[in-house]
């Protein structure tokens, strides 16, 4: 079962202990709590991907470009 | 969205389908493991950009479809109890036990619901101290570290009324099932971008070299799944077979440390019997002894009957990459979603279902329209 | 009609009602095929649309039911009332019917807070006024607490045929257009916001709402219309099914055509929903002439419950019933039609 969204974090709502970390992410408008158990270094405004209620990685921002970047070397605009 | 929109980006698509078009010198049949990718694959319509010779083969990554009969009607006799209320993700209720699914125990009457997550559960288990929850743990690595979660909180908290029917599996000693099958012929992997984003990859490594098979972990969009096949090809086509990461804005070597420790803390690895294929060693997670309370298997000791998959039923094969749905002869008649002989054909990700609703591509007859 | 996400799956014995039957795909189908179409047998019934279109001493009566099993009673954007006049206008309105008198059975679950019930009367009223019905009769029965879900409501509905036309699946052809009059997914999200606890940046409302005004608008501009079907349980991709396997024809769209609000995406990418199959209650898809298609959305965009009204898709002669859909990325699917309601996935 691997459905997991992308989503950026917001606001922390629950710092107390690791494991009970929480936060408000938003889902291109959506709003939802989402545990931050796994992912202690997430911090608002990070992105972070979303599996059952839980985030499970915080997104690489740099490596997300890469593939735009390794798609121009391979493929030009405008190549035919 | 984003990191989702810029991923679904069509004229990078038409590029890396170019890409892999032009590199391709023979065919080569590659597997993606996981069902999510599967979905991915189907609603894009993604056979349509690759070359014909590519043949993707939709892998055993639906724990709908690897999970053993015996534990849906395990699920279905715990739920029909009285006392209990159980709860399951959705993908889990249509499964075909053998006679009923859990949406048949739940039109007889079974108080059945869908969750969203393991945490929904054990707040139903609060709410409602005088009944009993029980939560269906199905999945692959990716969902274990929240049903680990849920274990542990129950326990912190005393929550003498919750408990899980655990069923998870693991993916590498799937494909390394697969692998051994004689008939096997997959030749590269696409490997679980959230199963790797838990636990790393490097457990793929040992795999990659017994078997010379590139593993290329890779990610759930369009984009991820081209990209991983291009990289799958570029393998292929230049003779190496090594594990590589696509999907490197979520998945480190060593995946998530904090999801590991709890899982190895809350579960331990033992053999798992995978629907269609057999036991398979050290290949699911059942609880810790500590942990082991919450075991709704212990917990409810039911009696189910002998277990009957149906004769006709090659899920095994299909999940193995071994036959083609098609290739069924149950196929498109005596089975269909509507009346499923086996999981493959209920699940959405199933390889069978995706056949059936893909109907429009490759060898499918007009029959199912009648 | 209301959205629910436990549903569907049928499995061969059939011995039993399932929920799947009520998801309005092809157990729906099924159940109609086998077994209330053979009972009722009537040339109304078989034109297979929302409403029957009925002649009486030279008049043309439309004639529709509809019966609202929602939960919650009240959500964003509106009540079950609300759904109830709505959902019964709205069919009369797709057969190209001016909507005039409504009937309305309560069945009563005991113990039903009154202020409940208040309120959902009085969105009802509110409903009915804006839609510029009467509500002329009605009946009231009240169940056991434990028999019902707080309320049921079922509406009948009369409306007059005006315009010399015949709206339904038969009059359309290949080559015409498919438009579908805004964005999609709200209602059922709405629902489900509230069931899971989803909150929105800006409030995601359902958008249940009269329709009639576009309907009479397109008509009395005299664009050629030759069928109009809303969007209600099994979303836009079940309307087409039903539409092209009713007629016999294919239709091919564009996913990248097909509107659907960021936070309604959002909301069913983390629930595991595809929004081309999730109820709306105040949409409506029109099939009209190629020729008509910009002469028709012109006109739709004057009236406000169609502002958004884009083109989607054309018929085409092909297998019948295929629906089929060109992603985003540029590879195609088949839409088919579902076999319950939509579950949600994880996987």
């Amino acid at each position: 079962m691997c459905l997991a969204v992308p989503g950026r974090v917001v606001e922390i709502l629950e710092e107390s202990q690791p494991y009970l970390r929480r936060a408000k992410v938003d889902f291109g408008g959506v709003r939802k709590e989402v545990s931050l158990a796994f992912t202690p270094e997430a911090m608002p405004g990070d992105y972070v991907l979303v599996h059952v209620g839980f985030a499970l990685s915080v997104v690489d921002e740099a490596e997300a470009r890469r593939i735009f970047e390794y798609l121009e070397k391979l493929d030009p605009e405008g190549a035919p | 969205m984003k990191f989702v929109d810029a991923y679904r980006d069509a004229e990078a698509a038409a590029r890396l389908a170019r890409w892999i078009r032009r590199r391709v010198t023979r065919p080569w049949t590659i597997m993606e493991v996981c069902g999510g990718q599967t979905h991915t694959i189907l609603k894009s319509g993604l056979p349509d950009l690759l070359p014909p010779e590519i043949t993707l083969v939709h892998g055993p990554g639906c724990p709908v479809c690897v999970t053993p009969l015996e534990l849906i009607d395990q699920a279905v006799a715990i739920a029909s109890r009285p006392e209990v209320i159980f709860c399951s993700f959705g993908d889990m209720l249509r499964v075909p036990g053998s006679s009923k699914s859990l949406f048949d125990a739940k039109a007889a009457g079974a108080d059945v619901r869908i969750v969203y997550s393991p945490l929904d559960a054990l707040k139903l288990a609060r709410a409602n101290p005088d009944r009993q929850v029980v939560f269906f743990a199905v999945g692959f690595e990716t969902t274990a570290p929240a049903n680990a979660m849920a274990v542990w909180q129950a326990a912190r908290e005393g929550l003498d009324n919750f408990s899980v029917l655990v069923a998870h599996v693991l993916v590498p000693p799937a494909l390394e099932a697969i692998l051994n099958s004689p008939e096997c012929r997959v030749q590269g992997f696409l490997a679980a971008g959230h199963v790797c984003t838990v636990m790393g990859f490097r457990e793929y490594e040992p795999i990659a070299k017994r078997y010379r098979v590139p593993i290329v972990v890779t990610g759930f969009e369009p984009l991820d799944l081209l990209e991983g096949v291009a990289m799958v090809v570029e393998q292929l086509e230049s003779g190496r077979a090594e594990v590589e990461n696509q999907y490197r804005r979520s998945v480190r070597p060593e995946g998530n440390q904090p999801a590991r420790r709890l899982i190895a803390e809350v579960f331990e690895v033992g053999p798992r019997k995978w629907r269609g294929i057999g036991e398979i060693p050290a290949s699911g997670l059942q609880l810790t002894p500590p942990y082991r309370r919450f075991d709704a298997a212990e917990r409810f000791p039911v009696r189910v009957g002998a277990v009957r998959e149906s004769p006709e039923c090659i899920g095994g094969l299909v999940l193995q990459g071994v036959r083609k749905p098609h290739e069924c002869p149950a196929f498109g008649t005596r089975c269909t979603p509507e009346t499923p002989l086996g999981a493959p054909m209920v699940s959405s990700e199933g390889a069978c279902a995706a056949y059936y609703l893909y109907g429009i591509h490759g060898a499918m007859s007009g029959s199912r329209r009648s | 009609m209301g959205f629910t996400v436990q549903c569907p799956v049928p499995v061969a014995p059939e011995d039993r009602v399932l929920l799947a039957h009520g998801g309005g795909g092809k157990l729906t189908q099924q159940l109609l095929e086998k077994l209330f179409l053979p009972a009722f047998a009537h040339p109304a019934l078989d034109a297979r649309h929302d409403g029957a279109v009925l002649r009486v001493n030279g008049l043309r009566l439309a004639f529709s039911t509809d019966s609202f099993v929602v939960r919650p009673l009240i959500f964003p954007g509106g009540t079950i009332g609300d759904l109830a006049v709505n959902g019964t206008v709205n069919d009369l309105a797709m057969c190209g019917a001016r909507p005039l008198y409504l009937s309305a059975g309560f069945i009563l679950e005991e113990g039903l807070p009154m202020e409940m019930l208040r309120q959902v009367v009085a969105s009802m009223a509110e409903a009915a006024a804006r839609a510029g019905v009467a509500l002329v009769t009605g009946d009231t029965k009240v169940v056991d607490k434990g028999k019902g879900d707080g309320i049921f409501i079922n509406t009948a509905g009369i409306g007059v045929v005006e315009s010399p036309v015949d709206l339904g699946p038969a009059a359309v052809e290949p080559g015409d257009a498919v438009l579908v009059s805004g964005e999609l997914g709200a209602h059922g999200v709405a629902i489900l916001s509230v069931r899971e606890g989803l909150e929105f940046e800006s409030p995601i409302v359902s958008d249940t709402a009269p329709l009639w005004p576009a309907v009479a608008a397109l008509l009395g501009e005299g664009v050629a219309v030759h069928c109009l079907r809303d969007l209600t349980r099994g979303g836009l991709a079940s309307a087409l099914n039903e539409i092209a396997a009713t007629r016999g024809v294919s239709i091919r769209m564009d996913e990248a055509s097909i509107p659907v609000a960021e936070a309604v995406r959002g909301a069913c990418e983390i629930l595991g929903l595809d929004p081309l199959y999730v109820a709306n209650e105040g949409r409506f898809a029109a099939f009209v002439p190629e020729r008509d298609t910009d002469r028709a959305l012109e006109v739709l965009a004057q009236v406000p419950v169609s502002a958004g009204a884009v083109r989607i898709g054309v018929v085409e002669e092909g297998p019948s019933g295929t629906v089929v859909l060109r992603s985003r990325v540029g590879g195609n699917r088949v839409l088919d039609l579902l076999s319950g309601e939509q579950l949600p996935r994880i996987c």
